[in-house]
């Protein structure tokens, strides 16, 4: 995780007027704010089929760039975007468009600490992976889901390595597609190849698997679990022990498997999503106990409460002795903490965060395109007309709060008391 | 039901249904078809079958039978009977032959358009009959070679035309440049977290027909819409799995689909102008993955037009000339009670629209639907022979007056167009959404 000491959580409030960049751009596009809260940042154009980020009021660089897309700021803060210069594509970082260009470059990703940037690229209609600028020696022909390390050192893709012709039916049936780590295929064939993972210390890749148009299992380090089954969802690592689990399906009911033996004594009509706590000493589960019911299952054990429509976001606390989630009902979304909803309906509700202890919780939430901040279900006074996600202090003690009120950028550390009560 | 075909097929080739049959025994057959019946139907087949008195009233409802002259190997129930009903009597000693039957039947001359259902006093739903006897062409793998095709491109790129992963965001991008040059500021928003509508489409529209999303981004422009498109894979609501009864691939898709809404975290999921997508989005997938009711709302393309004319968020600069006449695709008509909001929209932007007869929920379906038009050249002639009554039913239309046919929906309106283009009826087919560009109030000329 980024360590996040070194920020400023001494200083109330600090405010950036945006209105002036309306004025001095044609168009400015959805702003980002960086996660230490003191920049905000917006594809902005210049004129017709030119284009730069406006960051904080000024340019991000000397070049201007012919498109500019999928504007974020990394975990540790970097300002990156997909740009594009006389018909070539890469990644731009702080305003530095790496050496490296293709014929184009998608669905960049980060490690959780930020220290890496990967996307898939396409040059000469061959693909990759690009890892901070680097691409791939190998490239293939099709490449169809991609995955970054956790530790950022490894990147991996499901791979088309056998040419088959559209309507080469049985061709396709035999197996076309492997995976790749860091750009070095696996010897088996498969049908499909999707939802790649990679273990904590980088050496191993699982996947999911489609052995024939109807048996499906989990693959690591290319070779499938012996039992098979109707269909899988991706598969996840456990990050102490490094076993692979994955949701199963068997009998029209699912469970989940672990290195191919059944884990939770439990069936469910959907199970998703599923996570083990940092210590590797929990797993928990987005789970469907009956037809049309969601909730969190923990340890094999639904929570009492379900809803009809959703249930997402779901989070272990950093001690894996909590969990959050969030769920719908009808049009509205509520906040469930250890399986007790709370009070507060939202139009629209964002992930919940922990406190560094797990004590509280904070999510941003909306209603009627207002946004403000509810943490322990007590709802924060002001209303925004934009907010980013709560960031707790080293201590737990106060929280910053990203905002526009008013045509301004807004960042403040408040305390949890003043909310939380 | 005895004799034969009164015109026997001229020995139609479909590699897929060939070398699918080539490879099985009859003891495969008979697992498959037993193993199917057993752990995947339930109290509804049996319900089904042990209740239809056999009465025929469902025959008059099938555009087959009524355009092979009520010959009754077309008729609903004598497709039934030539399929899962002697399939359940011989309890799956059925020979290959039968099965290469029973794939065409199933895959070619029904368009499970439910119009039948209507017909039968005891509502039962023969497209859900047809729907098991696809799984069990599915299981044995002899479902047709083009639609399995589609099926195969939709389980690699979760799209339904081996679109890339860098063509989608590449073609978006391509048609956000072209519209610019009618509207200088227009945006197709990409991964805009927390818009309040994704606008899906179907994997036609970047591969054949990009204007249609530059049209979808210039009438989203115009009426002031918060919406985005997502960049990754989930942007295509299209399932050809679900009709080749490959449920894991069609969960697959589809819970791609609303996993991509729930990530940019949009309120709503408006889709384009496509019916068998709003059936796998609104009814078929969401049910498999065990949402009794899809996690999103989800809005058809006729209800979000009929919404922003409603609210006047979209103005009609001139309303269109040539008279229309207007296609009730099934599966947003039958399946999803559109019929009327789509009158409503047609009327807001036409001067003059004819009906055709039978319309609304009884209307005739295109023939293309239900995946045939999926299965390919080989059965071109079949859905066409098979919808004489649909060109009948245009012809009147055409007659009293109708230039321009409008279908809001992608199947609908290639297989239409088959149809116009083979009895020479002489119609124009568009979308509504071809319609409102032309006609509503754009910038340079709105107000003074
Ligand atoms: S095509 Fe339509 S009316 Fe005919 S049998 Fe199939 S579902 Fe029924
Ligand atoms: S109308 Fe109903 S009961 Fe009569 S033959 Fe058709 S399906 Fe059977
Ligand atoms: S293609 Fe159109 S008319 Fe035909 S089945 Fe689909 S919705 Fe029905």
């Amino acid at each position: 995780m980024v360590d996040s000491r070194s920020w400023d959580w001494d200083t109330s409030e600090k405010k950036i007027p945006l209105d002036s960049w309306k004025a001095e751009y044609q168009w400015v596009e959805e702003p980002y704010v960086s996660p230490d809260g003191e920049k905000i940042a917006a594809v902005v154009n210049v004129d017709e089929g030119e284009f730069t980020v406006c960051v904080n009021g000024r340019a991000w660089g000397e070049t201007v760039f012919d498109k500019i897309w999928h504007l974020r700021f990394s975990p540790d803060g970097r300002l990156t975007a997909l740009v594009s210069e006389m018909g070539e594509w890469t990644m731009a970082v702080n305003g530095k468009a790496w050496e490296n260009k293709f014929g184009y470059i998608w669905e960049p990703r980060f490690n959780a600490n930020g220290t890496s940037i990967a996307a898939a690229v396409q040059q000469d209609m061959q693909y990759a992976m690009v890892l901070n600028g680097q691409p791939w020696k190998q490239t293939y022909a099709n490449m169809t889901f991609f995955a970054l390390s956790p530790d950022g050192r490894h990147t991996a893709g499901a791979v088309q390595v056998e040419s088959v012709d559209s309507g080469e039916i049985h061709k396709f049936q035999e197996g076309s597609f492997t995976a790749a780590l860091d750009g070095k295929p696996w010897d088996a064939r498969f049908v499909n190849v999707w939802n790649l993972a990679i273990s904590p210390e980088g050496g191993h890749l699982a996947a999911e698997v489609r052995l024939n148009l109807y048996d499906y299992t989990i693959a690591v380090d290319g070779v499938p679990w012996d039992a098979h089954y109707a269909t899988v969802w991706e598969p996840v690592f456990n990050p102490i022990s490094g076993t692979v689990v994955a949701p199963v399906r068997e009998k029209g009911m699912w469970g989940l498997a672990e290195n191919g033996n059944i884990l939770w004594d439990r069936r469910f009509f959907q199970l998703w999503h599923q996570m083990f706590s940092p210590d590797g000493s929990r797993l928990a589960a987005i789970v469907a106990p009956s037809y049309g019911r969601w909730t969190v299952a923990v340890d094999g054990v639904p929570w009492s409460a379900t809803f009809t429509k959703l249930v997402t976001d779901a989070v272990f606390s950093p001690d894996g002795q909590r969990i959050a989630a969030l769920a719908k009902d009808a049009e509205t979304f509520r906040v469930v903490v250890d399986g007790s909803p709370w009070s507060g309906t939202w139009d629209m509700a964002w992930k919940p965060v922990f406190s560094p202890d797990g004590k509280d919780v904070a999510a941003k939430v909306e209603k009627k395109g207002q946004y403000t901040y509810a943490v322990n279900d007590r709802v924060w006074s002001t209303s925004c007309d934009a907010a980013w996600d709560p960031i707790f202090s080293p201590e737990g003690t106060h929280l910053m709060l990203r905002t526009i009120e008013a045509g301004s950028y807004v960042r403040r550390i408040v305390p949890v008391s003043e909310i939380a009560a | 039901m005895a004799g034969p075909l009164k015109k026997e097929k001229a020995g139609v080739v479909d590699e897929g249904i060939d070398v699918g049959i080539s490879r099985l025994s009859e003891a495969k057959i008979q697992s498959v078809i037993n193993g199917v019946i057993e752990s995947e139907t339930g109290a509804r087949l049996k319900t089904y079958v042990e209740t239809c008195i056999h009465c025929g009233l469902c025959s008059e409802a099938c555009h087959y039978y009524l355009s092979h002259d009520k010959d009754p190997h077309y008729s609903p129930v004598g497709k039934v009977k030539q399929t899962i009903w002697e399939m359940l009597r011989k309890k799956g000693r059925v020979s290959p032959e039968f099965i290469r039957r029973a794939a065409i039947i199933a895959h070619t001359e029904c368009n499970l358009c439910k119009r039948c259902t209507q017909y039968c006093p005891f509502g039962i739903d023969i497209t859900y009959l047809m729907s098991v006897v696809r799984r069990i062409i599915h299981k044995l793998g002899v479902t047709p070679l083009y639609i399995q095709d589609t099926a195969h491109s939709h389980s690699v790129t979760m799209n339904q035309m081996w679109v890339k992963g860098d063509e989608w965001p590449d073609t978006l991008q391509w048609q956000e440049e072209e519209a610019r040059v009618e509207i200088p500021d227009l945006r197709i928003p990409m991964e805009k977290e927390g818009a309040d509508i994704m606008y899906s489409v179907i994997a036609p529209e970047p591969k054949f027909q990009a204007q249609l999303i530059y049209q979808a981004a210039i009438i989203m422009q115009v009426a002031g819409v918060n919406w985005t498109m997502p960049a990754s894979v989930g942007w295509d609501n299209s399932d050809m799995a679900m009709f080749t009864g490959d449920n894991e691939i069609m969960g697959r898709l589809k819970r791609s689909h609303f996993e991509t809404a729930a990530r940019l975290k949009v309120k709503k999921i408006v889709m384009g102008e496509c019916g068998h997508a709003f059936r796998s989005v609104y009814d078929m997938g969401n049910r498999w993955l065990g949402w009794s009711m899809p996690p999103f709302t989800i809005v058809h393309a006729i209800e979000f037009y009929h919404d922003l004319i409603k609210e006047g968020r979209i103005k009609i600069a001139k309303k269109y000339r040539p008279p229309i006449t207007l296609h009730d695709p099934c599966n947003v008509v039958r399946g999803g009670g559109l019929h009327e909001k789509a009158r409503y929209v047609a009327h807001a932007l036409c001067e003059n629209v004819i009906e055709m007869h039978p319309n609304r929920e009884h209307n005739y379906c295109c023939c293309a639907g239900g995946g045939v038009i999926n299965t390919g050249p080989p059965f071109k002639m079949t859905r066409i022979e098979g919808n004489r009554v649909k060109a009948e039913q245009l012809f009147v239309a055409k007659t009293k007056g109708a230039e321009v046919l409008v279908a809001p929906c992608h199947n609908c309106h290639s297989g239409l167009h088959d149809i116009v283009h083979h009895y020479e009826i002489g119609l124009d087919i568009k979308f509504f959404g071809d319609i409102i560009y032309e006609v509503m109030e754009k910038p340079a000329q709105a107000g003074p």
